[in-house]
């Protein structure tokens, strides 16, 4: 077990180290905080409503994930593929679950620092109103399990192809799917022909349906069990993807 | 005869074992120097050519007590054979990329490891370093099996894949940390293998450099560096040298001679003159099977003309010449191989065994025969090497 943590822990601070040696983590950084800011003060009317809460901040993170995180996914196995370095990494005495663990650790406290990056909001609307700073805490930790979920997916395609940019645009639609699954519009096209199980089935897949929920206060274990076993689920895929697709 | 050591088996029909020196090192004697008859059970007899004898004793489940599947002569001593593999085989859809692929390398010995571009050297490799699995067959580093302890003998090896990959975002020195802490050394003893690798590899001038931009020679030495960090038994390395200039080419085969003593080393090429360089003995792959296995020696005695006196004469000579020499008992035949410019090349196949090249020279000398050039030819690698790779007679040795 301390072999499992000591050598998982290596492989997290190289791919979180390796996240900040490219310009790829301040420009993500600056575009994450920009746009959640942008989306809460212009899109959510931030101010207009005149709330004291940050609900048109975290109402929009399932979209910007949509985008933001299969870019930080895209690398963790198409890169290692293109150029070669998985025959080095899986020719180490490590287990495959300690390299799937480790970077997606790594990816996933990156995406962390970018959700750190947005505490300012938090500050400020304490400094205007009187916030519920419960229902702020559980958004936040909906927020970064729901980027979590999203990542494992990335992570799982990474490991399919050599080439980040279909990385990225397949993990992206995954991603657009799952969160568009909750919506009217998807479930109202099923609705005329499919049985009401399937439908109740696709709508429980939804992130924004589980998100909701969260940010409404209402933290659930069935919303967190449901995003910790997409997680595990995914990173489960990832597993057996690289074991296939590690030599081609 | 001192007692063996325990969990051998002793003796066995017409076999002694002498512990020698160090704990590691047997000797077996058979009681008949002959190969080909029916060893013990636990004992099989390999031979490369008739000079050579190799025996790999598989001494059976008690030999795992001294932790060794099996041993093979080398040199004098019976070493440990620290890299093994059993009829491995792999498709890659209709191609059979390897075809059944058995060797063994004993400690002390670096195995040149030859073969066309695609006739399954990086795959082989790829498959006894676990990083493929094998459709079928079996790999052993340091007596442990490759897929059923994968992390264990991962341990025992250093691998430095084609190309010696290595993360570019990185610095030579931040990429040899981290190897040592994936490989369980931390602190002070990190510093020192990392230095250790380092200073091997001679890769000082570029500690503080990112990997991306380092010349092709400085990261193949990286690749190196990062493969002997641990100081392994057991190191393979796929083309070490391919790309490098000759001074950098020299440096890597003095590293590898160095630290041959005490491992198992398997490093593919293409450069042939490298095996008779570093290597202490060469297989030669085509199309996923061993074609040639032996001492560069034994390997170039396979070829037709090995050993055979050539020399040129002048054509108006050349019968008389032919008649001289075969009067001579220690010449079994003498060819016309070419002609140009009014020379003759002459070719004679001295008897087996028969010291005919300085014989030859007396005769020469007291028959005043006239001859420009003599030379006794042993052939060249690349000559066995296109001899068993293009012909298909070849695949069925081996």
């Amino acid at each position: 077990m301390a072999e499992f943590v000591r050598k998982t822990w290596a492989i997290t601070k190289r791919e979180f180290a390796a996240y900040f040696s490219t310009p790829l983590a301040t420009v993500f950084l600056i575009i994450f905080v920009a746009l959640t800011g942008a989306f809460a003060f212009y899109v959510g009317g931030f101010f207009e409503r005149g709330q004291a809460d940050l609900a048109p901040f975290f109402q929009y993170h399932p979209w910007l994930y949509l985008l933001l995180v299969p870019a930080v996914a895209m690398r963790l196995w198409a890169e290692e593929r293109k150029s070669g370095t998985i025959e080095l990494l899986m020719t180490l005495p490590i287990s495959p679950w300690e390299a799937i663990l480790g970077k997606f650790i790594a990816a996933w406290a990156f995406i962390g620092v970018a959700l750190l990056a947005t505490l300012p909001m938090w500050i400020t609307v304490n400094v205007l109103g009187d916030p519920d700073n419960g229902v702020i805490f559980a958004s936040y930790v909906g927020s970064f399990l729901m980027a979590g979920a999203f990542l494992a997916i990335g992570s799982c395609i990474s490991a399919l192809t050599k080439n980040q940019v279909i990385a990225f645009i397949i993990a992206a639609t995954i991603c657009f799917l799952l969160v568009m699954s909750g919506l009217e519009l998807v479930l109202g096209s099923l609705r005329t022909w499919a049985p009401e199980f399937l439908i109740s089935a696709i709508s429980s897949l939804s992130f924004l349906s589980h998100f909701d929920r969260i940010t409404k206060g209402v933290i659930q274990l069935s919303s967190i069990i449901f995003y910790l076993s997409l997680i595990a689920f995914a990173l489960f895929a990832n597993r057996v993807i690289v074991e296939m697709k590690k030599a081609d | 005869m001192p007692s063996p050591k325990p969990g051998l088996p002793v003796g066995g029909a017409g076999v002694t074992i002498q512990p020698l020196d160090t704990a590691e090192h047997f000797l077996i004697k058979p009681a008949k120097q002959r190969v080909g008859g029916r060893w013990p059970a636990w004992m099989t007899a390999y031979t490369h050519s008739s000079q050579t004898v190799r025996l790999s004793a598989e001494l059976g489940p008690s030999y795992r007590n001294v932790g060794l599947r099996s041993a093979a002569f080398w040199g004098e001593k019976l070493m440990p054979v620290l890299i093994e593999a059993r009829d491995l085989r792999k498709r890659f859809g209709a191609i059979n990329a390897v075809d059944g692929i058995s060797l063994e390398v004993a400690k002390g010995e670096v195995l040149g490891f030859l073969g066309p571009n695609g006739a399954g050297k990086s795959t082989t490799m790829k498959m006894l370093t676990g990083f493929l699995e094998p459709d079928s067959g079996s790999a052993w580093i340091g007596g442990i099996a490759v897929a059923d302890q994968p992390i264990a003998a991962k341990t025992k090896l250093g691998y430095m894949p084609e190309g010696a990959p290595a993360y570019g975002d990185m610095t030579t020195r931040r990429f040899l940390q981290f190897i040592a802490e994936i490989r369980g050394f931390d602190g002070a003893e990190a510093d020192r293998r990392v230095d250790g690798a380092v200073e091997r590899a001679a890769l000082e001038a570029v500690l503080e450099q990112k990997i991306d931009t380092l010349s092709k020679g400085y990261k193949r030495r990286v690749g190196m560096a990062q493969a002997i960090l641990h100081d392994p038994e057991v190191l393979i390395m796929d083309e070490p040298t391919d790309g490098l200039d000759p001074n950098q080419k020299h440096h890597v085969r003095k590293l590898i001679t160095e630290m041959a003593k005490d491992k198992a080393i398997i490093v593919s090429t293409h450069i042939l003159e490298e095996v008779e360089a570093v290597c202490s003995r060469a297989v030669i792959i085509n199309k996923g099977r061993i074609v040639a296995d032996g001492t560069a020696e034994s390997l170039m005695r396979r070829l037709s003309y090995h050993g055979t006196i050539a020399m040129h004469v002048p054509s108006s000579r050349a019968e008389a010449v032919k008649k001289a020499l075969l009067e001579f008992a220690a010449i079994a035949s003498v060819e016309t191989v070419g002609a140009n410019n009014g020379k003759v090349r002459l070719q004679a196949a001295p008897r087996d065994g028969a010291p005919a090249a300085s014989q030859l020279a007396s005769l020469i000398r007291t028959r005043l025969i006239e001859v420009e050039e003599v030379v006794v030819q042993r052939g060249s690698l690349d000559e066995v090497f296109r001899e068993v790779t293009t012909s298909d007679d070849g695949a069925h040795h081996g």
